[in-house]
């Protein structure tokens, strides 16, 4: 029996560990129709559509293609039930061109013609209002145009359903509209789409209608034409959740960082950070809220001095000295060497923070090596304090001498953490420092940055949970595409409101252009 | 002198084109092999044993079992070095570089240990093995290449294997420029997860990639025992040959096609001391300055070449990096 369904999914349950990211999720597609999922980071979106474009294989639950059952082991198995999904990372070679990898890897069991494959590219792009020069190169062209080549790849290999991962995330107003128009027409042309996406404006201006999920839960699904944006934000959210975080009253709060008109373009031109101004103060928690990649890593990253700014003012005032510095352009070690103790939890852990190769004990020594006047290493203090760090976090860990990439996620960050407190800092930065960590390790994590706060640090939180945020910050400052778009007090906000501010500050940039 | 020195330069370039081609198909797959000299020296001790039991079985020796018996035991003799890489740097994922100059220091020991071995046998005076009839067979030209000329002193004077060369890497070139198997190649050795993603087996094409670069690599070490050194085998008699076979491949720009004119260039330079000392004669010592020609070369095509930033240019994006399958 036919089904009025392109992809039917029916109880759909995953987990990762003791995670669970998908949690009896339905959803169905039609052809001919454009399907927006609906929610924020780290709900599940993602996970559900890889298991229908088997990267992954769905605990329990069944998916049904044109009505029949099927089983999807692999990405080979995906394109035989003509289901194509485009990654939010390209998966592209460099140095060929368009055509060369659209065929890449393919079979057509006859000669192998180039040219003959870049006149059906050239056909699809016709028929779809693609703009693509099918012989230029790939590290020649745009962003956009990348993701044109791999949305071609996919039509090229006859699929009929395609899954777009956030595809909005990385093109300009413009090209966000010209690839709107293109999904309309291959709607038209009976293909399923389904889009991956937390934007609002761009569910409801594309459309026809929304599933929703929250914390690998689904929500339900709504005809776009018949929902607004205030509904959709209360789906996506949810409910407040209690979490009996301790918060205490910030004693004697005074101004430690003061930053004014941050202005951060990255190398492709695209503004990361737009007049951005706020204060850190002394003894108190402000968290940032924000979707992934709104300029909260650029944000911290100027203020550690690793980021070039194009204009603006970060004032640090010396609680000892009482002078007022300017931090900007200055290097890590020169921000050190002002006499400004400031600490930073990067999200990139194992990146960034700490070397995975070497054992703990040298990871402390990252940031006191400079100490010393010989030249040769003084290993008894890092080392005291590795043991240190292990017996008071409670490091699961063999030894000291441990590579720390061995060691779990939680033990990681515990390590990290550990020896940024150890600094005794004034200022404390922690980018995403409970991601991919346990309940009990979270806590942990919470309650050394409430010590800190105890202890007058001025400390700046960079989270993704609202609930956490709400009940963890004093102050919650929104930001949304590189702009604040609001600083609300963390005791009195309510989650919708955050949300709101979260999802109209993305919102800006793209209506700005919108209008033009 | 022109027409004297032209086809020693191309002489002395084929063991390299050899070298050079086999390497820049490996690498193609992302795998920089460090163990040509290696292999390519094991490629000619291989051909040696073949022909000398050969030799010692028969009295009077039969052309075409004479090439084709060395020939195998070469192939195999290289293609079990290639094994051995792929299997090391590929299935057990060591490191490439350790792995090639572990594999090099492996193949001349293997080499010499045989070589001596063999010396001994023949219980001859000298410290080499002579392989004169096989030579003679492996040298064998075109038959009117004598009549005709200065042209056939230039285009026909030399050995089946030097059009060999000349052929693989002008078919190599032609795989890799034109056809699915290439293109699927050049792909795994620029991004090997995007290779995967496309569906395209990555440690097959390794493997494949390795172990045939490896073959072709090892004729060069034949080609230079029974046609250039005209069947003498003296230990440590190949020389720096296959390391200027890599340098080649960065002359050449991983193209196979421009190795060919790189390798008879490459011939030339090495032999320019040889030249500067016959027809100027400098002293002894001087002319150690112009054995660097080859090498001098190589660094100013690599300046050249990191100035133009050409992506075209570069060495393949994943070379030297293990690839891990991400956990799903």
């Amino acid at each position: 029996m036919a089904s009025e369904y392109a992809i039917e999914l029916k109880n759909i349950t995953k987990r990762f560990g003791t995670i669970l990211a998908n949690d009896n999720v339905n959803l169905t597609v039609k052809y001919g129709e454009i399907l927006s999922v609906l929610g924020e980071n780290g709900s599940g979106k993602t996970t559900l559509m890889n298991m229908i474009s088997g990267i992954y294989f769905p605990d329990h639950g069944q998916i049904f293609i044109n009505g029949e059952e099927v089983v999807i082991r692999s990405p080979k198995d995906a394109f035989a039930h003509k289901i194509g999904m485009i990654h939010q990372h390209f998966k592209l070679v460099d140095v060929l061109n368009a055509t060369e990898n659209i065929v890449l890897g393919l079979n057509e069991g006859k000669k192998f013609d180039i040219k003959e494959s870049a006149k059906r590219v050239a056909e699809i792009c016709e028929q779809f209002g693609f703009e693509l020069d099918p012989y230029k190169k790939i590290y020649e062209m745009s962003v956009s145009e990348k993701q044109t080549v791999e949305i071609i790849k996919v039509l090229y290999r006859g699929a009929d359903v395609l899954i777009l991962d956030e595809p909005t995330a990385v093109l300009t107003p413009q090209e966000t509209q010209k690839l709107f128009r293109v999904l309309r027409k291959m709607r038209d042309n009976g293909k399923a789409i389904i889009i991956i996406t937390h934007k609002l404006h761009e569910v409801l201006s594309l459309s026809d209608r929304v599933s929703v999920l929250c914390k690998g839960k689904y929500i339900g699904t709504v005809n776009t034409a018949e929902t607004n944006e205030s509904e959709l934000t209360e789906m996506m959210v949810g409910k407040k959740i209690s979490l009996n975080i301790h918060r205490s009253v910030p004693k004697d709060p005074q101004d430690r960082l003061v930053i004014r008109h941050l202005n951060c373009i990255n190398r492709e031109g695209v503004k990361q950070l737009d007049d951005v101004s706020f204060t850190a103060k002394s003894g108190e928690i402000l968290g940032i809220a924000g979707i992934a990649g709104s300029g909260q890593k650029e944000l911290l990253e100027a203020i550690a001095g690793l980021q070039r700014l194009a204009s603006g003012e970060i004032l640090y005032l010396n609680p000892q000295t009482g002078k007022t510095d300017n931090l900007r352009d200055k290097t890590p070690q020169q921000i050190r060497d002002l006499g400004v103790r400031l600490s930073f939890v990067p999200e990139d852990r194992l990146g960034m923070g700490l070397v995975g190769n070497m054992d703990i004990v040298d990871n402390m020594m990252l940031r006191s090596y400079r100490k010393g006047k010989s030249g040769f290493l003084k290993r008894k203090q890092p080392k005291n304090l590795a043991e240190s760090v292990i017996e008071q976090l409670e490091v699961v860990t063999p030894s000291a001498a441990t590579p720390v990439r061995r060691l779990s996620g939680g033990n990681v960050q515990k390590v990290l953490v550990g020896r940024e407190i150890a600094e005794s800092p004034t200022v404390f930065m922690a980018a995403y420092p409970v991601r991919g960590l346990d309940i009990n390790s979270s806590f942990l994590i919470y309650n050394l940055l409430n010590e800190q706060k105890e202890n007058g640090v001025a400390v700046i939180f960079v989270g993704e949970d609202l609930d956490v945020l709400l009940e963890l910050c004093d102050r919650i400052l929104v930001i949304g595409s590189g702009r604040v778009a609001g600083i609300v007090d963390g005791r009195t906000a309510t989650k919708e409101e955050v949300g709101l501010l979260m999802t109209k500050g993305a919102n800006h940039l793209q209506e700005g252009a919108a209008h033009e | 002198m022109i027409v004297e020195f032209i086809p020693r330069a191309v002489v002395q370039g084929i063991p390299l084109l050899f070298g050079s081609t086999g390497e820049i198909i490996t690498e193609k797959s992302g795998h920089l092999n460090l163990g040509i000299p290696g292999i390519m020296y094991v490629g000619a001790i291989s051909g040696v044993i073949g022909a000398f039991f050969y030799e010692q079985s028969t009295p009077n020796v039969q052309p075409f079992l004479a090439v084709l018996i060395p020939l195998l035991c070469s192939v195999l003799g290289s293609f079990l070095m290639g094994l051995i890489y792929s299997f090391l740097t590929v299935t057990l994922r060591a490191n490439q570089n350790v792995t090639g100059l572990a594999l090099t220091t492996f193949g001349v020991g293997i080499g010499n240990f045989f070589g001596g071995s063999l010396i001994k046998l023949t219980n001859s005076e000298v410290p080499s093995i002579v392989l004169s009839a096989t030579s003679r067979c492996f040298k064998q030209t075109l038959p009117f290449a004598d009549k005709l000329g200065v042209f056939g002193e230039l285009f026909f004077s030399y050995s089946f294997l030097a059009y060999a060369a000349i052929l693989i890497a002008f078919i190599a070139a032609y795989i890799l420029k034109k056809t699915r198997v290439g293109l699927n190649l050049r792909a795994v050795g620029e991004n090997p997860a995007t290779a995967d993603a496309a569906g395209i087996n990555v440690g097959r094409y390794k493997y494949a990639a390795t172990c045939i670069g490896s073959v072709i690599a090892g004729l060069g070490g034949l080609y230079y025992i029974m046609d250039y050194a005209c069947g003498v085998w003296s230990n440590d008699g190949f020389g720096d040959r296959g390391w200027l076979a890599i340098a080649l491949v960065i002359f050449a720009i991983w193209k196979p096609d421009f190795g060919i004119i790189g390798s008879f260039l490459f011939g030339a330079l090495y032999l320019l001391y040889n030249i500067v000392y016959t027809y100027m004669k400098i002293g002894f010592i001087e002319q150690e300055i112009f054995k660097m020609a080859p090498y001098v070369v190589t660094i100013l095509v690599l300046i050249a070449i990191s100035m133009r930033r050409k992506r075209e240019f570069q060495p393949p994006a994943a070379l030297g990096l293990p690839y891990f399958r991400e956990e799903r």
